[in-house]
């Protein structure tokens, strides 16, 4: 099996090799890029599968000569069930990308395109597997640099450079955090080697502690937490859609695979911990919901569902943790249990959204909500399975988003009423309630305004369906999120050595644990095909009653109005402002409002503009300070070389020094 | 006898969930010395619309289709889980309440999708006021049926120990609702039982949150949203809402009666009655209060959200 771990690396790396030897103008340049990477990830599906079921890990190690360094890698479930999502994502996408680029045929070089896509698929993977400190470190280098090139991809673009320029500056400042949380673990087990680090344990609050801190910033900042998300409403809009579903459903999960990896290096955890990451959880959760119930453009609203999303992982992580530091098992294994299987959920179906938006781009040229509308009858595989995606993503039975909420939800009723925990169990219901209702109002909206009702521009009328290199991916995925659903069951009880390896409990009590759950999933299950049948029984009936009665088409009531036009309808502004008006104090949306005047007004207009609130009152005004600074010390640059080695020479004397 | 009764809540919910409007109207008309329509007006209405035809708008697509049809399977299935006071649901199991509340929030998704599915503005405005009401809505009812849950429990739910006395169905909190639970935590429950009734006024689009008498779509939030839907749709819809009712009332009659008795049927047939003197209550309700304004509606929420707090609080450490 570990051949074909590495034979699909090697396969993806070779398609992306052999698309950049091709180089511009090749038009199979693509089609071997993509190729390889698909068939790649299908091939890498097979051990993460086989590590999963079977419950054998896979390693490897070999010399490195590279101070602290080795080149150990190792599949155990853990990374195996964060390789599955990589390796489905990533080759759907690919697939999809092969014809959402074609229209860059000619203008771009699609070979640098997929190769930086097949470095970063295989970045990702090996970010999974890594063994030693520094050679995570490097794969996670590798693993930005890559998906900042993909970015980057319209550079022309002035806003999609400015999009990357944060995108590099957030994640090198996340990676900062990193490299001190690995250098402390390093110091104290004299080694990077994550073996050590785990035979380690460190229990020390002194070092566990801050390391704990380190983590959740330096991997929040590649996760999206709140207030380290103001990368992904940039970066995710600004990249091609097969990238965004790629960066959004997977990438952002390697830093969850961060945080999860190192808390099974500091053990116990403190309860503290949990009650952050709840509180992490239920800022990033709501907060990053309600921007984007507040977006206008399509991608940067399903970039804000990412961060909601993330917090609902950040909520299940931290239940776990208070569990486990509590010592009640059942709410730990819930709690990492349900968290973590969003990880999944939210990668097939968040993938499936901006593959389903890039797919509305693609074919109307805008990504402007309130500029698109009755896609539905144009396109209809697109609008299927994005209506599917969106009940997926608003946590709604009977797709799998439901799923991993119940776990979450069960987990905090459960613990209620129990010593230490009822707060923050309570804080979790209240908050996935309401997450969840904002999710309906904000997709309700998407789908309303994108696809049903009339278009409301020629270029929403003239929309065609992608064809089926486009269709087939979105299909899958949204197949996908069926299928979890209706093996929740199965999954949950093949997740009983992942969670007990983060958790720390023997992998037999955990399934004990689990079990309680798998009753009420198999129950779960029937109501969601009790659901199905009784839809198909009503929708039977409704054809039977209406047989042979008279079925007319007409315009739609509008309350006797005749001559209702397009744009009269409700826009997705106009939708979202009642929401927005109750949560204008965490908002702050810019209104500018163009009264018409006169009894016969010529123009009139109503701007509405929220900002992301982190972005505009934390960083632009720390990153002006710093800029401020750095002229401060600008009378520094002489520019003339006999000054710079004086500082040279005067940096050594000073070393010296301090070092006798 | 277990078996049979367990099919008491189901069947009469959906034989005697189309009375309840007829109650409520009852009411109204008594106090405003009027006659009213007769009470089974509603029987006759759903019989009605279900043998007309149809005419759907040009605009609409199977989403408006699929929003009679799902709001109406959403709330059947929800049925089979519902306790009716100490009778247990059909298909009880741990963690049935938030299948419930979830399956309530997709018949809401897809009313909200078929009504923008028209393309009229008076639509997608009933649209965006019923999905914002539920933002707080939702909330108050999870955690008010947490405090329930906690007030009902035996002791065995403190402690740390095994787990089978954990989280359990919504049946199971209902069947240990008994009146020794109401002599030491009558105050939690009245609190929870307040917060309860106001989200049902909300879900059910009642005074004081939405007129279901108005005759300016503008006004409406509910009827506003189903203004192009008719025939056998309109049927399922109004035949949903009935349902919708039922199971709020069912929810709050169970929780106030506390009648748990070793023979079912009389559990279940006093919740029945409670059911309708919580029509009654509706009604009475509907005919001394106007409607709220639209941007009061959210402190009414907020207020039903803190009260089922303030009981979750007083349950914790009361």
């Amino acid at each position: 099996m570990g051949i074909l771990f590495w034979g699909s690396l090697a396969i993806i790396l070779a398609g992306g090799m052999a698309s950049l030897a091709l180089g511009r103008f090749s038009p199979w340049a693509g089609r071997v890029g993509s190729i390889g990477v698909f068939v790649g990830c299908l091939m890498g599906l097979a051990p993460a599968m086989d590590v999963i079921v079977t419950g054998a890990v896979m390693s490897w190690s070999m010399e490195w000569r590279m101070p602290y360094g080795s080149l150990s890698c190792r599949i155990d479930a853990l990374s195996a069930f964060f390789l599955i999502p990589i390796f489905l994502v990533s080759g759907v996408s690919a697939l999809y990308g092969s014809r959402y680029l074609k229209i860059h045929e000619t203008t771009k070089n699609l070979g640098a395109s997929w190769f930086f896509y097949s470095i970063l698929v295989v970045s990702m993977a090996l970010v999974v597997v890594a063994r030693n400190g520094v050679l995570f470190l490097v794969v996670w280098e590798i693993m930005s640099l890559a998906s900042f090139f993909l970015v980057t991809f319209e550079h022309e673009k002035e806003s999609v450079r400015q999009a990357g320029w944060i995108y590099l500056t957030a994640t090198h400042l996340g990676t900062f955090f990193l490299l001190v949380l690995f250098v402390v673990l390093a110091r104290e087990a004299g080694s990077m080697d994550f073996d050590r680090f785990e035979a380690m344990r460190f229990h020390s609050a002194a070092i566990a502690g801050p390391a704990f801190i380190f983590a959740v910033i330096g991997f929040g900042t590649k996760a999206g937490f709140i207030p380290f998300h103001v990368w992904l409403p940039e970066a995710h809009p600004a990249a091609p859609s097969h990238v965004s579903a790629l960066m959004s459903g997977v990438m952002i999960k390697t830093g969850i695979y961060g945080l999860v990896r190192t808390l099974t290096f500091l053990s116990p955890p403190q309860i503290w911990w949990g009650w952050l990451l709840v509180g992490v959880g239920l800022t990033s959760g709501v907060i990053g919901v309600l921007f984007a119930l507040a977006q206008h453009d399509l991608k940067r609203l399903l970039a804000y569902h990412s961060v909601e999303n993330i917090g609902i992982i950040a909520l299940g992580l931290g239940l776990g943790l208070i569990g486990t530091a509590t010592h009640q098992p059942v709410l730990a294994c819930l709690g990492f249990g349900g968290g973590l299987l969003h990880v999944l959920n939210h990668a097939l179906f968040k993938g499936l959204l901006f593959l389903g938006a890039g797919s509305v781009l693609h074919a109307t040229g805008t990504r402007e909500m309130d500029r698109l509308g009755g896609l539905i009858n144009r396109m209809p595989w697109t609008s299927a399975t994005f209506a599917a995606g969106s009940v997926a993503i608003c946590g709604l039975p009977p797709l799998n988003g439901f799923i991993s909420e119940f776990l979450i939800y069960v987990g905090a009723y459960h613990a209620m009423g129990r010593p230490d925990v009822s707060i923050p169990s309570a804080g979790v219901i209240v908050g996935l309630a309401m997450i969840g209702t904002l999710a309906v109002a904000c997709f309700t909206k998407v789908l309303g305004v994108v696809f049903l009702g009339e278009p409301r521009t020629e270029a929403a009328a003239k929309a065609h369906e992608s064809d089926w290199a486009m269709r087939i991916p979105m299909i899958a995925l949204a197949l996908g999120c069926v299928a979890v659903a209706a093996a929740a069951p199965w999954i949950v009880g093949l997740m009983s050595p992942i969670v007990s390896g983060v958790a720390g409990i023997p992998a037999q009590a955990v399934k004990t644990h689990l079990r309680i759950i798998q009753g009420p999933l198999e129950s779960v299950t029937w109501m969601a095909l009790l659901l199905v049948f009784g839809i198909a029984i009503l929708a039977m009936l409704r054809k039977r009653l209406l047989a042979g009665r008279p079925v007319d088409r007409a315009g739609t009531w509008d309350c006797g109005y005749a001559m209702p036009s397009a744009r009269m309808q409700y826009t997705s502004s106009s939708y979202a402002k009642p929401l927005i008006h109750l949560f204008d104090g965490i908002l702050q949306t810019k209104t500018s409002y163009d009264a018409p005047v006169d009894l016969f007004p010529a123009r009139a207009g109503l701007h509405t503009h929220t900002e992301d609130v982190f972005r505009r009152r934390i960083y632009e005004p720390l990153f002006h300070a710093v800029d401020r600074f750095r002229s401060s010390l600008r009378w520094m640059q002489e520019g003339r070389v006999q000054v710079y080695i004086l500082y040279i020479a005067v940096t050594l004397v000073v070393l010296l020094i301090g070092g006798l | 006898m277990t078996d049979l009764s367990v099919l008491l809540g189901p069947i009469s919910a959906l034989v005697l969930a189309p009375l309840i409007p007829g109650i409520i109207n009852r009411t109204k008309a008594v106090v405003a010395g009027r006659t009213g329509q007769s009470l089974l007006q509603l029987y006759a209405d759903l019989l009605r619309l279900f043998r007309k035809g149809a005419v759907y708008s040009r605009t609409t697509s199977w989403v408006f289709k699929a929003g009679p049809v799902a709001g109406l399977s959403c709330m059947a299935v929800s049925l089979a889980m519902l306790p009716l006071g100490g009778v247990p649901g059909a298909m009880a199991f741990t963690g049935d309440l938030i299948v419930m509340v979830y399956l309530m929030g997709l018949s809401r998704f897809f009313t909200a999708a078929a009504a923008m599915d028209t393309g009229s503005a008076f639509e997608g405005m009933g649209a965006s006021r019923e999905v914002q009401f539920s933002v707080l809505a939702e909330p108050a009812l999870l955690v008010g049926l947490a405090a329930v849950a906690l007030a009902a429990g035996p002791a065995g739910l403190f402690d740390a120990g095994p787990v089978v006395n954990g989280f359990r169905s919504l049946s199971e909190i209902y069947h240990q609702l008994t009146l020794s639970v109401w002599a030491n935590d009558g105050a939690i429950l009245l609190l929870a039982a307040a917060a309860l009734f106001i989200v049902a006024l909300t879900e059910n689009c009642r005074i004081p949150v939405d007129d279901p008498n108005t005759h300016l779509e503008l006004t409406m939030i509910h009827e506003v949203m189903v203004l192009d839907h008719s025939g056998p749709d309109f049927g399922m819809i109004l035949y949903a809402a009935a349902l919708k009712l039922w199971f709020f009332l069912a929810l709050l009659s169970g929780l106030l009666i506390p009648v748990r008795s070793e023979n079912l049927w009389i559990n279940g047939i006093s919740t029945i009655i409670g059911i309708f003197f919580l029509a009654v209550g509706v009604g009475l309700v509907e005919s001394v209060m106007a409607r709220l304004r639209l941007l009061r509606i959210p402190q009414l929420l907020a207020g039903a959200l803190s009260l089922s707090a303030l009981a979750l609080v007083l349950v914790l450490w009361g």
